[in-house]
This record gives C-alpha cells, structure tokens and sequence, in this order.
C-alpha cells in the first residue's frame, strides 16, 4: 500500500510570497501516470495535467477534481461580463495571501499582475498584506475577499456598498463571491497535501 | 435538480440573483456536481456517507453557520448515524470555536505576521462517541479551517494511524476544502440578497 507521508526531496523553502514560478512536492503519493485510466483523465480535464503531482494526487478522487477544475475555469476564464479576468485574479491572490498560501499567491499574483499591467500594486500585496492601500476599487475587492475568508466570515452589507461604490455591478459582485470562495478551496489543498519548492533549485 | 447554494441562500428561480448566477452556467453546474459527487460517491470505500455528513456537520458548525449545520445534519439520518452522534458532533463544535486564518510561517522574514492559536483536540467524552477514525478527521479539519497554514506532514501521519488511507486523505481534504467554498458562496450570495442595488 502507499498509504504513507513521503519524505520531500533536498529543496529550497520559499519563506516571502513572491510571483516567481514555484515548485510544489506532495506529502502524500500521488497516482502514477501509467495507473491513469479513461476515468481518472476525465477527472484531470487537461491531458497535460497528467504530468502535475498535485493533480495526479487529487486524481485518487477523479469525480469532484473534474467537477472542482469545471468549476474554477468557469469563476476565472468565463470573459461574459461581470468583473475583468485581472480582479477576479486579484481576489484569489488577496484570499491566498490571507490564508497564508505561498503556492497560490504566486500563481495568482502573476495572473493578476500580467492582466492588469499593475505590477507594483500585485508585488505591494505580496509584500505588505491585504491591508495595503493601492486605489479605491482594488482596496474594496481585497477588503470584500479578506473578509469573505475570515472565520467566522465577517462579510456583510458593507462590504456590498463597498464594492458597488468602486463601480461593481451585481455581476462582479458574485464575481468576488465566487473567486474568493474559491480560493478558500484551493489554498487548503495547496497547503495541506503538500509544500512549495522554489522551483529548479531541489 | 435541487441546486443546493440556491437552496441555503434562499435564492428563487426567476429572481435577479438567480440570472446572475446563470451567468457563470458551469460555475453553478459544476459546484453542484462537486456537492454530488462528494455526498453520494461513486466509491464508500475510503470514506463512508455516515462519515461525510458527520464531517460536515462539524464543519458547518465551526462556520457558526447553523442552518448550513442542519442541512448536512439531515444527510446523517439515512446515512444511519448512532443517536449519540449528533449530541457528539454538538459537543465537538462548542469546544472547537476559534477565529481564523491564524498559524505560523516557515522560520524567516514573514515570522513576524505569526498568529498563534490552538491545535484542536476532540475531549475524550466526544473521542469516545466519534471513534478514532472521525475524531482525527474532526482534528485535522479544525486545522484546516482556522490555520491551514500551519499544515504539515504529521497532521497527515495522524490521519494515517486513525486508518485513514491516500484516497480517504484525499477525500476529506476535498470535503473540507469544499464546504469552506460552498459555506463562503452562500454567505456572501446572502449578504447580496438582503441587499439589492
């Protein structure tokens, strides 16, 4: 059986969020490639994704992986309407960086900055927090993330007026909703089931 | 086919919030389908329905969230829970509130944001009701729901000597990981609705 906690390789711990590529090395086994069959692709979505640690682990459940991935490329590449690919990213980087996740900040923050073109405003959220002041629109959507994560969730009406007072109509609203609830999902199987490596330095 | 988000943030079919969930069709398909297949598996093999629920519940509860509660607590009759179960889950909430995220960082320059809180350990009365392999699940989810940051291999260890194998790991992490998105949709779709433009 490999019911077992593995032993990660020699690496290098990333101890400052960043928007560099990292590497991410399971605690548990993952599937092997060759033990993948037609359920388990469907499961994984993406052929390529064959080749991910995590996704060959999180294949060991293939029906809610597809169902969760279906999910997340509806919230974040969805372009009908609602809030700009760049601030749903920014809400998934704010939540990660709440929930203290390197691995998904980093993923996240890329995408947000790259779609923004808003890189000192990403690297000030990586370095500062979420209580970093950028401008009024992104402090009303890391604000309404930050507290949508928080447990007992501390989001409420203000959070609302907040948003709609930046220019949010009711769209990109659930947008936020969506994104930072998502990203509640994500950061705690990134950061339970394994850990970042800076990436090509093992 | 009963949507459960729609069903807990008492969202109507027609109503303005309704069509703008449709606007992300497969968001709201595939959150569902992610409900479905964690509460009626394909496979019982690795962890069971009575487990699933009771999780939830436990869950729900540390969300101070207790219609969401009752809810999974319903899927616990069918799933032919013991009568003692539920005052057990109770049990377990009341002792297991905190506030989070909180939990440290590796040793280095984000060490100052460190907030310390407690690591969960289920009473012995409850432990007793829950048995070993649900008692680990309740530890390791109270983790995972107020400081998944300080996640680390033994809190997998713990799981593994409870009984618990890979896929059964896997599949809680999944659950858990999910009702904090699910809880979270419903939460702000409410907040939303109590508010119109």
């Amino acid at each position: 059986m490999t019911d077992k906690v593995l032993s990660t390789p020699a690496h290098v711990e990333p101890v400052v969020f960043t928007r560099d590529q990292l590497d991410w090395l399971p605690w548990l086994e993952p599937m092997a490639e060759q033990d993948l069959t037609a359920r388990h692709m469907a499961g994984l979505v993406d052929a390529a994704r064959a080749k991910s640690p995590y996704f060959r682990l999180l294949a060991r459940d293939p029906e809610v992986l597809e169902a969760r991935t279906r999910t997340d490329k509806d919230i974040f590449y969805n372009p009908e309407a609602g809030l700009p690919r760049a601030e749903r990213e920014l809400a998934a980087a704010a939540t990660s960086r709440y929930n203290g996740c390197i691995y998904c900040a980093s993923v996240h923050a890329r995408f947000a900055a790259t779609y923004s073109k808003r890189v000192d405003d990403v690297d000030h959220l990586l370095a500062e927090g979420v209580g970093v002041n950028l401008d009024a629109r992104w402090n009303a959507i890391v604000a309404a993330s930050v507290a949508l994560t928080s447990t007992p969730i501390a989001f409420g009406p203000e959070h609302i007026d907040g948003l709609r007072k930046v220019g949010l109509d009711e769209a990109s609203i659930v947008d936020v909703i969506n994104a930072a609830s998502f990203f509640n999902w994500a950061n705690r199987l990134m950061l339970s089931l394994g850990e970042p490596a800076a990436a090509g330095k093992g | 086919m009963t949507d459960v988000i729609d069903t807990l943030a008492a969202i109507a079919p027609g109503s303005p919030l309704d069509a703008v969930r449709n606007m992300r069709p497969q968001a709201r398909l595939q959150a569902q389908a992610s409900h479905d297949s964690l509460f009626e598996p394909v496979s019982e093999a690795d962890a069971n329905k009575l487990e699933r629920f009771a999780i939830a519940c436990f869950v729900a509860g540390l969300h101070e969230q207790p219609q969401i509660a009752a809810f999974y607590g319903k899927g616990l009759v069918p799933a032919e829970a013991p009568a003692m179960l539920q005052a057990a889950i109770g049990a377990a909430v009341a002792a297991a509130k905190v506030a989070g995220p909180y939990g440290r960082y590796r040793k280095g320059p984000l060490s100052i944001e460190d907030q310390t809180g407690p690591v969960h350990r289920i009473a012995a009365p409850t432990r007793e009701v829950l048995g070993p392999r649900l008692a680990a699940a309740f530890e390791h989810a109270h983790m995972l729901v107020f400081h998944p940051r300080d996640s680390a291999p033994s809190y997998l260890q713990a799981l593994i000597d409870a009984g618990w194998s890979t896929t059964g790991i896997v599949v809680i992490s999944q659950l858990v990981a999910f009702l904090s998105y699910q809880i979270r949709v419903v939460a702000g779709l409410r907040v939303l609705n109590a508010r119109p433009a």
